[in-house]
């Protein structure tokens, strides 16, 4: 889970406490090469194909993925990294910090970008991500993979490529890596 | 936590400073793509208000905050209601009247914008200068421009490198140092990262407090010049009076100017920065500053995405800046 979110949660920041696990490390990786078959599927030819991960959680899912799709398709393929602190919603209401480097190899115009994200929630980490892509030319697509949905969207968004379809309630919190998917709580440092 | 305002690099610390200075790297990433705009302030309102001649700083603040989306609502004191006599206070009333987020003030007076924030309710007050005291954003941007240099020397990313770069390097800043408010933020911010600070001058410009900073102090630059990793020159300040405290141009070039002798006798991996406008042949030598070793149109350049990072650190808080306190 973001650091963004645990550091928010709570004043004084928040822990994780993990109450029951959901998928295990080899469950996540196997998720990911049927996600990657998936997309392979989808597009056949991936020359236009660049894979973005998401700081800071959707960047180990995105280097796996990417290193199936590589594997599957024989092609080299570009991968990069996008932080959305600068496009997010909620500017003014808590402080907002960079997390990483955002670092998008190729000019997307005409390019099929595959965004890559731990979880999937209230949707506006994506809203802000694809204001973002959009600063980085005209990609012909945007497609969004995840390693947990969890439900709960305020915008009018959708995975092209899920790992795991989690019901949760709002008051749950889910750590996804690809070390395995765990379903727990926020708790006060 | 930084801010709300910023109006001295003394209220920031170590770790107040690399937090500038990463999401400053943030934002010279945005500044390297074709599309430099990111919508981060949208609707913040940011006026720059300077009773004082500025070129590049002015024009920096500005760029800052048009790329960060915000609007920028530009005082000119020369064609503005003060040249009728109306008082600071009345004139940052005004400004404040019009709803603005945040003012940028540049003032000849020492404490003009700490006074800003007395008079101001809710608007982050940003230093861009006041009289001899400090200059943070230039600090700032100094730090920021010779840690990117070293790390790109060393082959490391600058954002993760925190003060590491800093510890151990020795820095010279030579100059008229009593009427640079640009040296006292350089002091705080290179002595807050951990490196070595020394001061070269004449004692008719070294400033009264000097024995309060923790640095040394000398007026023998060649002295220096075999062992340091950066020389910061600073330009003498006529327009503060510092003409009365040299017996002439030129024997201060000849005791304190970077000439290109000087420049020689310098260890090859050593830097130098100047904070603008340079007085080519007084204070440094004019193939000095074309040297690719004087960083100072990268100053210029980086202060851009220094300033953001400010602009953007104490305006994205929301309102929680002003309640949250110390330590918070």
């Amino acid at each position: 889970m973001a650091t963004r979110e645990r550091t928010h949660a709570h004043p004084k920041g928040a822990v994780f406490v993990p109450t029951a696990e959901i998928a295990s490390a080899g469950d996540v990786r196997r998720g990911l090469t049927r996600m990657a078959h998936e997309v392979f599927e989808r597009h056949g030819d991936v020359h236009d194909l660049v894979v973005v991960g998401l700081q800071t959680g959707g960047i180990q899912p995105s280097h796996l993925l990417h290193e199936q799709l590589v594997r599957i398709s024989g092609h080299e393929i570009p991968l990069g990294t996008l932080d959305v602190a600068f496009y997010r919603d909620d500017i003014g209401l808590r402080p907002v910090l960079p997390e990483a480097a955002t670092d998008i190899p190729v000019d997307l115009d005409g390019m099929v970008v595959l965004l890559v994200d731990d979880v999937l929630f209230t949707g506006r980490t994506i809203r802000a991500a694809l204001n973002a892509l959009t600063d980085f030319g005209r990609a012909r697509a945007i497609e969004l993979a995840v390693l947990v949905d969890r439900g709960h969207r305020e915008l009018p968004i959708r995975a092209d490529y899920v790992g795991k379809n989690l019901p949760t309630s709002r008051a749950e919190s889910v750590d996804a890596s690809i070390d395995g998917i765990m379903l727990g709580r926020l708790e006060p440092k | 936590m930084i801010g709300p305002h910023l109006l001295s690099l003394e209220d920031l610390g170590t770790e107040g400073i690399v937090e500038i200075l990463n999401v400053a790297e943030s934002f010279a990433e945005v500044e390297r793509r074709t599309m430099k705009k990111v919508p981060a302030l949208k609707g913040k309102v940011v006026a720059t208000v300077f009773f004082e001649e500025s070129t590049r700083t002015r024009l920096s603040f500005e760029t800052a905050a048009k790329r960060l989306s915000a609007d920028v609502l530009s005082l000119s004191v020369a064609s503005s209601s003060v040249k009728k006599g109306e008082s600071l206070k009345d004139t940052l009333k005004t400004i404040e009247a019009l709803g603005i987020d945040a003012v940028i003030i540049r003032h000849r007076s020492s404490g003009a914008p700490l006074q800003a924030t007395r008079w101001l309710e809710d608007i982050h007050v940003v230093n861009a200068g006041d009289g001899w005291h400090e200059h943070p954003s230039q600090g700032l941007l100094d730090a920021f421009t010779v840690r990117q240099a070293w790390a790109q020397a060393e082959g490391v990313d600058a954002a993760s490198t925190g003060s590491e770069l800093f510890q151990g390097k020795r820095i010279v800043i030579v100059g008229d140092i009593a009427h640079s408010r640009v040296a006292r933020s350089d002091v705080l911010a290179y002595q807050a990262l951990g490196a070595h600070v020394t001061l070269c001058a004449p004692a008719t410009l070294l400033p009264p407090s000097v024995e309060g900073w923790d640095v040394e102090v000398t007026t023998d630059l060649d002295g220096l010049l075999a062992d340091v990793d950066l020389v910061s020159v600073l330009r003498l300040q006529a327009e503060r009076g510092s003409g009365e405290c040299v017996p002439s141009l030129r024997e201060f070039t000849n005791s304190f100017g970077m000439t290109a002798a000087r420049t020689a006798k310098l260890p090859p991996h050593a830097l130098i920065t100047h904070p603008g406008p340079m007085v080519r042949g007084i204070e440094i030598a004019s193939e000095v500053a074309d040297d690719p070793r004087c960083l100072v149109t990268t100053q210029v350049h980086n202060g851009v995405a220094v300033r953001m990072a400010v602009l953007f650190l104490l305006l994205s808080g929301g309102s929680m800046a002003f309640t949250d306190g110390e330590g918070s």
